[in-house]
């Protein structure tokens, strides 16, 4: 039995090794941002390596699609800086995006296109050349399971098969880095199950960030988790070791909710007695 | 880019119903207008005869028939411009051009580029109506080139300015009525100016139109109309920069 843990364990190194070795597709650092006095966003660093898979997780209102806005170049940061496949985002804005695919926390979609002409204009957007565009289209229809929507208006499907548009939009320039806003929200189960699959496949070949707060999800699809609260990273591991957190018989969702008082406690506390902290 | 998003703007004006009923709407009374203003001229045809000097069917006809054109393109161009930007904001689709490889600019022109071409289909199907005088008449095509000249950089000016009110709001109809208020307030600003005004005659389009109608292109006019589409045009784009800047 020893010799098997022991070969879980190096199993467990290789694949740590890989990760640790494979181009870094997305970096952030010390992201900001406010609106108005309110910070929305403080001080917010993270790093995504291809093949990876990462959930951002967090209360409603924690700054989860403001980090993904800006990450994706529609909001841009009031400090910190992004880079995104070596290009930076706020000097060479145009390489830099082209590299990102975006899904927003509403599939940005035109409602009275069909949707192989809608497919087609976001693969025009995002400079696909002229002759691989319909390879593109085919291989993305299939992957987001839409083959049999491709002349049905957009407006007339049901909301499972627009966020699959949605989705598909986002990759159908096979860009390195997918970001994806609530991927799965309200969708039925098997839907669900199907998009996450997706999810999955897309995080072999490309780098996937993607927010959320159903722990469920970052438990079967993400590699790495970073909690999110009041705007800022409080918590990042893999979501395996997360796991582990509590000696390895909590549920998630009292680990989540663990980490999260915490957090607040710890704000409490520095908040009452910041000169004993000095 | 700019030929991408124009290219789109037309499809999806094309694909829309509405827009073929306005369009026939449109031609329709505009073609009441242009028989009717002939009719009168035929009716008068005899006794002008015996002036000296007395003005051709063309010059009775189309300076009247274009600048009907021009106050029913002031009305219908805030129809046409308000979805623009406004509707983008109102579906949420704007972060998939936001997030595209571009500048906001590119988008900004593409809008323009593509609603322009659509106005000036328009115009020019107006002014191969008024090309069936040649049926019956010797014409005067100056005068004629004149018009549809000055009446596609009016249009465009409009264009531009709907355009800037669209990238304002996240409600259309909003946008329909504030171009239509603006657009409506330098006309009358204009109309209703006295003579010695020189300043409210010149900043509205339609005092600079008012040349070209009577047949003269007057350099300073071109010069006003492209500062004015380029004025509003870089409004606009500030504008959508904002957008990434305030969110």
């Amino acid at each position: 039995m020893p010799i098997l843990g022991y070969i879980g364990h190096l199993l467990q190194l290789k694949e740590r090794n890989r990760m640790s070795e494979a181009p870094i597709t997305l970096l952030a650092v010390d992201l900001s941002r406010r609106f108005g006095r309110h910070g929305a966003v403080e001080g917010v660093s993270l790093q995504l390596r291809r093949g990876e898979v990462l959930g951002l997780l967090g209360h409603n209102g924690a700054g989860k699609s403001t980090t993904l806005q800006m990450l994706s170049g529609v909001l841009l940061p009031h400090s910190g800086r992004i880079e995104i496949c070596g290009f930076d985002l706020a000097r060479q804005p145009d390489q830099a995006r082209a590299c990102v695919g975006y899904l927003p926390e509403t599939p940005p979609l035109y409602r009275d296109m069909r949707v192989e002409d809608y497919l087609e204009f976001a693969a025009r957007l995002r400079r696909v050349p002229q002759g691989k565009i319909a390879g593109a289209l085919a291989e993305t229809m299939r992957r987001c399971g839409l083959q049999d929507a491709g002349r049905k208006i957009i407006g007339t499907l049901s909301k499972g098969y627009q966020q699959r548009v949605g989705i598909a939009q986002a990759i159908v320039h096979e860009p390195e880095v997918v970001i994806l806003d609530e991927p799965t929200v309200g969708l039925d189960p098997a839907q669900i199950r199907d998009i996450r699959a997706l999810i999955r496949e897309l995080g072999d070949a490309h780098s996937v960030i993607l927010s959320t707060h159903l722990l469920s999800e970052v438990e079967s699809i993400c590699d790495r988790v970073e909690i999110m609260h009041q705007g800022r990273l409080i918590y990042s591991d893999t979501s395996v070791r997360m796991k582990q957190f509590g000696g390895g018989n909590m549920k998630l969702e009292d680990i989540f909710m663990a980490i999260t008082r915490n957090h607040a406690q710890n704000d409490a506390r520095t908040e009452q007695a910041p000169e004993e902290l000095s | 880019m700019i030929r991408l998003i124009a290219l789109k703007e037309l499809r999806s004006l094309f694909h829309a119903p509405s827009t073929w009923y306005l369009l026939g709407g449109l031609q329709f009374m505009l073609a009441l207008s242009f028989f009717g203003r002939l009719d009168e001229f035929l009716q008068i045809q005899s006794k002008l005869v015996l002036l000296a000097n007395a003005p051709g069917a063309t010059q009775a006809v189309i300076p009247y028939f274009f600048s009907i054109v021009a106050l029913v393109m002031m009305m219908f161009t805030p129809v046409f411009t308000m979805r623009l930007l406004a509707e983008e904001r109102r579906n949420q689709t704007l972060p998939l051009l936001l997030a595209a490889p571009f500048s906001s600019s590119a988008i900004v022109l593409g809008k323009f580029a593509g609603l322009a071409v659509f106005l000036w289909l328009i115009v020019l199907v107006c002014a191969a109506m008024t090309l069936t005088l040649a049926l019956g008449t010797p014409m005067d095509f100056g005068l004629l080139a004149a018009n549809a000249c000055g009446m596609l950089l009016l249009s465009a000016s409009y264009c531009a300015l709907g355009l800037y009110i669209s990238a304002l709001t996240n409600q259309p109809l909003v946008a329909a009525i504030g171009a239509q208020a603006v657009l409506l307030g330098l006309w009358l600003a204009e109309s209703t100016a006295s003579d010695g005004s020189r300043f409210l005659h010149s900043i509205a389009p339609t005092g600079h139109f008012q040349s070209f109608n009577s047949g003269l292109l007057d350099s300073g006019d071109f010069v006003y109309f492209l500062l004015f589409c380029a004025f509003f045009l870089l409004l606009a784009i500030r504008r959508l920069d904002n957008n990434r800047i305030y969110g």
